[in-house]
């Protein structure tokens, strides 16, 4: 067990590598530089900013000093926030994005999962009809339609919740994110699930138990739920990807402090460090990610364990 | 376990709720501020959101009054000599730093030296060029030390300029010529201006910075003018989405917005009332020719043309929704002692306008089966496409026009704009720093790095050289009008609107005053009822 | 196997689909303004009306929503369809030799899809978008770039499973070349596979689009696209609702028959017991 997760480890680290210089080449590759904006900075003054965050050197002189500095875990200064470090940035960044996300993910979990577990149990009805549709249509109606019509709902026309902002420790503040961001996947679970579910209960195993008089909810819990949960759980980490390309709208339109804003304006602002900083700690986490859904898969399915 | 929880949540509750109450007796006013500052260091910052933030943390030798005016600041008064060349300043009696320990005149001479020096990297170094070699020290080409600005004692300061400037004592009241704590810059270096760390002069003082969250000041009882400030504590929150933004402000989590969505103009008119401010704002929103390729090197008849087949009142009528004024010069409407310039054809109806432009275009040969084709670039934003496609569409309709959009992303829209090779026609905007003409006029010289139409015009350069060795306010503004005028006859630029200043302000807040460079101090403001 | 039926619900989810096709084509040619025209003289923000055959009402700019709706689906169909095309060529090719030939060939590909896995897409994207600008055909490339890589996994799987049946282990006894046994009888094969791929890709390309749009690096104005008229009329929600409602229902309809069709595709091949993914 260790010994894989060991070797999984070693694996990673040249993707990240290979990753980091992608994206390094890449953001150097597009036009307009950190220091261009509608003013004109004086030439000395533009060659004085250059030469303090190392933009003089040639490309290929930055890009090792740069990969130094990251193996020393040092990931730059940033170049838009003045004095700040790309690491204190993203520990700012990263607890708020961390927060809205797992809640995001839990609430699609538990909701979706709830969802698909109530429409399987009596496919064809009416009542599967009606969830499966519309979990059809939350994944067929974007996040940046549906915030608006959260914000307009609940924090103006009710007044129940704050239109926006991200205050310490207010959780008021997060719940129309959340909802925001897990609505789609809720819908994506519930129909996963769904489907794996009546799969399961199709199985002979589980037909003689239902002949032999199990109690559905036992039948279901106890028996279906371990299997149909496979499907799920291995997209959990596409999910991640996209709770966090869905974090980039919700924390624009909500005005919260995460990395996904980070990331969008940083990479519009030409600021090299922050971008590559986002870029390699969103490698990691879909990493990370992916090798515990296969802990998970391997956890749940035993068939998987030798490979 | 669940009543534990349970038990937890009401001790909490019950712990808060004195501080919540204790927190209420503080008045709070809520800014909405546009865009994330990059900065707090009031020598490297360059955007409105900074500049704002830095009004309130900082004080300069000046400062602009409520209504526009300038008014002494730090300095009490001060005499000029030497044909308006020679300033001395008298700072006030008993300035402190929001850490108690005295303020001096060398405390400014240290601010103003470390903005001209290209080491510091100042957005705003340019400004202060017109006190004696600030140029040569910013070129490289002089140490800071030779900055004509002495501290003649603890109080008294002086600075030497290199001409007659009429509107210097307002540079003064920018962020950039604020002081700076030395020993907080030797201490921490480019990284002072956070929280804990800044030490500033101003009625408030910095307590708390969460980068795309929030920055919290609260009142800084060693400033001068403590007993005269009502209001505690002031919060800055980043607002980029202006849609959130007005929803914020209806939510009652905001004072004052930043902003208003254009489309949204009518309605919040007649649902807001008094709460909208519009006011004339210092800026010009404009097209820019590059003048130095085909089709428009040269060509001043042709860009005519084009200029006047724009119908700006429709633009400010429906695409602005009236959040602005139709502008035909290039200095806005409004600056101090100066009256801008417009061509005789902002006169003429519409449809002259369009006859002339008609003749004009024929005459550069061009007709229907042979269209100028141009590329119009602008920057990723919404209400600048809205703009372009309104007067592409014009050009279309009434010249016949073939012009492509081409929206590119700001960093690369820039660069091209500079490069001036495959730029043809774009969009930009100019927003003066202080009020006088030549924050305007100064950027159509040939010297000015922001010369991206690459107008060069001898002419000009000699009128606006020669104003400024003008001591006679009314010389110099003539010589400044005769400048203005002939770059607007010669059209390397199309004038399009002029910016307004918007605003939703809740009727709680008092004492707030719409003025020309939207210039607003949290000092000047009260609230009515502290608790809301 | 049991004779190609199609199911009620996928013949109804096909009619319609092809009515929001047809719609989108030839609907512009119904209404007497064009795409991109703006009507200086008539109301601007105008509600939904029948007089002045602005049976959409006007945007904020004047132009008729009924042809501006119905030409963002044009964009937005094309760049679902071309993109998908591009992420099945691309994910085919490479998952189909990856998964035939093997070795290190298959090592080398697969490590790559690893890489690009661990890209974080929207940041590939927007990069590109800076990078080339806002053409459309280089949105096409971007965006089918990076959605190829489930293809090639699934594909690869796939491929391997063939590899060991017995008409492959014939045709190369037969003497033709890898390319030739792929092209002849592997990628036929996957035929059923790549269509369910294709009908799940193909919402999330149109979703990726309008994302896009939502940025600000959609498509070149004054082309529209469903996802950029959605944008503006969230923006403008509580004056002109319809700016909002029209483009919001044509995605969410056109998305939302598309994962029918998708979904009864994947359960007519899973119970033809065909090739299971």
């Amino acid at each position: 067990m260790l010994a894989f997760a060991l070797r999984r480890l070693f694996a990673a680290l040249p993707t990240l590598f290979v990753l980091l210089t992608l994206a390094f080449f890449m953001m150097r590759a597009a036009p307009g530089g950190p220091f261009d904006s509608e003013r004109s900075l004086p030439p000395q003054i533009e060659a004085a900013l250059r030469s303090e965050y190392q933009l003089d050197a040639p490309l290929w002189r930055q890009y090792l000093n740069y990969v130094e500095a990251v193996l020393h875990g040092d990931l730059g200064p940033s170049f838009q926030y003045e004095g700040y470090r790309v690491s204190e940035l993203i520990a700012a960044g990263l607890p708020v994005s961390l927060a809205l996300g797992v809640c995001a993910l839990l609430l699609a979990l538990l909701v979706g999962g709830a969802i698909g577990v109530l429409a399987a149990r009596r496919p064809g009805s009416v009542l599967d009809h009606l969830l499966m549709n519309l979990a059809l249509l939350g994944v067929s109606v974007p996040n940046y339609v549906v915030a608006p019509l959260l914000i307009l709902l609940f924090a103006i026309v009710l007044g129940c919740l704050p239109a926006g902002g991200w205050r310490h420790r207010d959780y008021a503040d997060m719940v129309l994110p959340v909802v925001a961001l897990a609505l789609p996947q809720i819908a994506y679970i519930a129909r996963l699930l769904r489907a794996s579910l009546i799969d399961a209960l199709a199985m002979p195993y589980l037909r003689t138990a239902r002949a032999k008089g199990l109690p559905e909810h036992l039948l279901i819990f106890r028996h279906a739920l371990r299997p149909a949960l496979l499907p799920v759980i291995s997209h959990l980490g596409p999910a991640t990807a996209g709770l966090m390309t869905g974090s980039v709208v919700v924390e624009q339109i909500f005005g919260i402090p995460g990395l996904g804003r980070y990331f969008v304006q940083a990479a519009l602002n030409r600021d090299y460090t922050l971008v590559l900083g986002v870029v390699l700690l969103y490698g990691a986490l879909i990493l990370a990610f992916n090798f515990v859904v296969d802990l998970l898969y391997g956890a749940l399915d035993p068939r998987l364990r030798r490979t | 376990m669940r009543r534990r929880a349970l038990h937890c949540l009401v001790g909490c509750i019950a712990v808060l709720l004195p501080v919540c109450s204790s927190a209420a007796m503080d008045s709070l006013l809520r800014i909405g501020n546009g865009p994330e500052p990059e900065s707090l260091d009031p020598q490297r910052m360059s955007s409105v959101s900074a500049l704002n933030i830095a009004r309130d943390l900082g004080e300069g030798l000046t400062r602009i009054a409520a209504d526009g005016r300038v008014l002494p600041a730090a300095a009490q008064g001060w005499q000029i000599a030497d044909g308006g060349r020679r300033y001395t300043f008298e700072l006030r009696d008993h300035l402190h730093w929001s850490n108690g320990e005295a303020l001096t005149a060398s405390d400014f001479v240290d601010g103003l030296r470390r903005a001209v020096d290209p080491a510091t990297g100042s957005p705003f170094a340019q400004l202060l060029s017109p006190i004696a070699n600030a140029d040569a020290i910013t070129g490289g080409k002089a140490p800071v030390s030779m900055l004509a600005a002495w501290a003649l004692s603890p109080t008294r300061l002086q600075i030497l300029l290199k001409q007659p400037t009429p509107y210097f004592p307002s540079l003064l009241a920018h962020p950039v010529s604020f002081p700076v704590y030395g020993p907080a810059l030797a201490r921490y270096g480019r990284g002072f201006a956070r929280p804990g760390r800044l030490v500033s002069n101003g009625a408030y003082q910095l307590v708390d910075w969460q980068v795309q969250a929030q920055v919290e000041l609260r009142r800084n009882a060693h400033y001068w003018d403590d007993a005269d400030t009502h209001i505690d504590r002031v919060q800055y929150l980043p607002t980029d989405d202006i849609a959130s933004e007005l929803q914020r402000y209806r939510a009652n989590e905001i004072d004052v917005s930043s902003e208003i969505p254009l489309v949204q103009a009518p309605a919040l008119r007649t649902q807001f009332g008094a709460q909208l401010h519009v006011a004339p704002y210092l800026g010009s929103y404009y097209y820019g020719f590059n003048v130095q390729q085909p089709p428009f090197a040269g060509r001043r008849d042709l860009r005519l043309a084009l200029s006047l087949a724009i119908d700006r009142e429709l633009i400010v009528d429906k695409v602005m929704n009236g959040l602005a004024l139709p502008a035909y010069g290039w200095v806005p409407p409004g600056v101090a002692d100066y009256r801008a310039q417009s061509p005789a054809w902002a006169s003429w109806s519409r449809q002259k306008s369009v006859s002339e432009a008609k003749r004009l275009y024929a005459a550069c040969g061009y007709s229907k089966d042979r269209p100028l084709r141009i590329e119009l670039r602008y920057n990723t934003h919404d209400d600048h496409k809205r703009i372009a496609t309104v007067i592409a569409a014009m050009w279309k309709q009434t010249l016949g026009v073939e012009t492509s959009l081409i929206n590119e992303e700001n960093k690369v829209f820039l660069a091209q704009r500079r490069l001036r090779r495959i730029t043809q026609v774009f969009r930009a905007s100019w927003i003066g720093d202080y009020d006088d003409p030549s924050s305007f006029l100064d950027v159509l010289t040939a010297r000015n790095g922001r010369n991206d139409m690459g107008w060069h015009d001898q002419t000009y350069d000699a009128l606006i050289d020669s104003a400024a060795q003008q001591a006679d306010p009314r010389r110099r503004a003539a010589l400044l009008e005769r400048a203005e005028r002939r770059a607007v006859d010669d059209m390397p630029f199309i004038p399009i609107y002029w910016y307004v200043s918007k605003h939703l302000v809740k009727p709680r807040v008092r004492g707030w005053h719409d003025n020309l460079l939207d210039v607003h101090y949290s000092k000047d403001l009260r609230l009515d009822d502290p608790a809301d | 196997m049991r004779p190609h039926t199609t199911s009620p619900g996928m013949r109804a989810a096909l009619a319609a689909l092809a009515c929001v096709v047809a719609l989108v084509i030839v609907g512009p040619w119904f209404s007497p303004y064009a795409c991109d025209e703006i009507d200086f003289s008539g109301t601007w923000s105008a509600a939904p009306t029948l007089v002045h055959a602005h049976w959409f009402g006007t945007d904020s700019l004047g132009r008729d929503l009924f042809v501006r709706t119905l030409c963002g689906g044009r964009i937005s169909l094309l760049v679902g369809a071309v993109s998908t095309l591009v992420s099945l060529l691309v994910g085919v090719a490479c998952g189909a030799v990856a998964g035939y030939i093997g070795g290190r060939l298959d090592g080398l590909l697969m490590r790559i899809v690893d890489v690009l896995y661990a890209l974080p897409f929207m940041f590939f994207v927007i990069v590109l978008m800076v990078l080339f600008g806002r053409h459309l055909l280089l949105m096409f490339v971007a965006i089918g770039a990076v959605n190829w890589l489930d293809m090639a996994r699934v594909v690869r799987g796939q491929t391997l499973a063939l590899r060991e049946r017995d008409f492959i282990a014939a045709a190369r006894l037969s003497g033709l070349s890898d390319l030739q046994i792929i092209r002849r009888h592997v990628v036929p094969n996957l035929f059923g596979l790549v269509a369910v791929y294709a009908a799940v890709t193909l919402p999330q390309v149109i979703l990726i689009e309008s994302f896009l749009s939502f940025l600000g690096l959609g498509v070149q104005a004054p082309a529209t696209s469903w996802g950029a008229l959605i944008n503006d009329g969230a923006r403008e929600m509580d004056v002109t609702p319809w700016s909002l409602l029209f483009p919001a229902a044509f995605l969410s309809v056109t998305l939302l028959l598309l994962n029918l069709l998708g979904e009864q595709l994947r359960a007519r091949l899973s119970s033809r017991g065909g090739p299971a993914a």
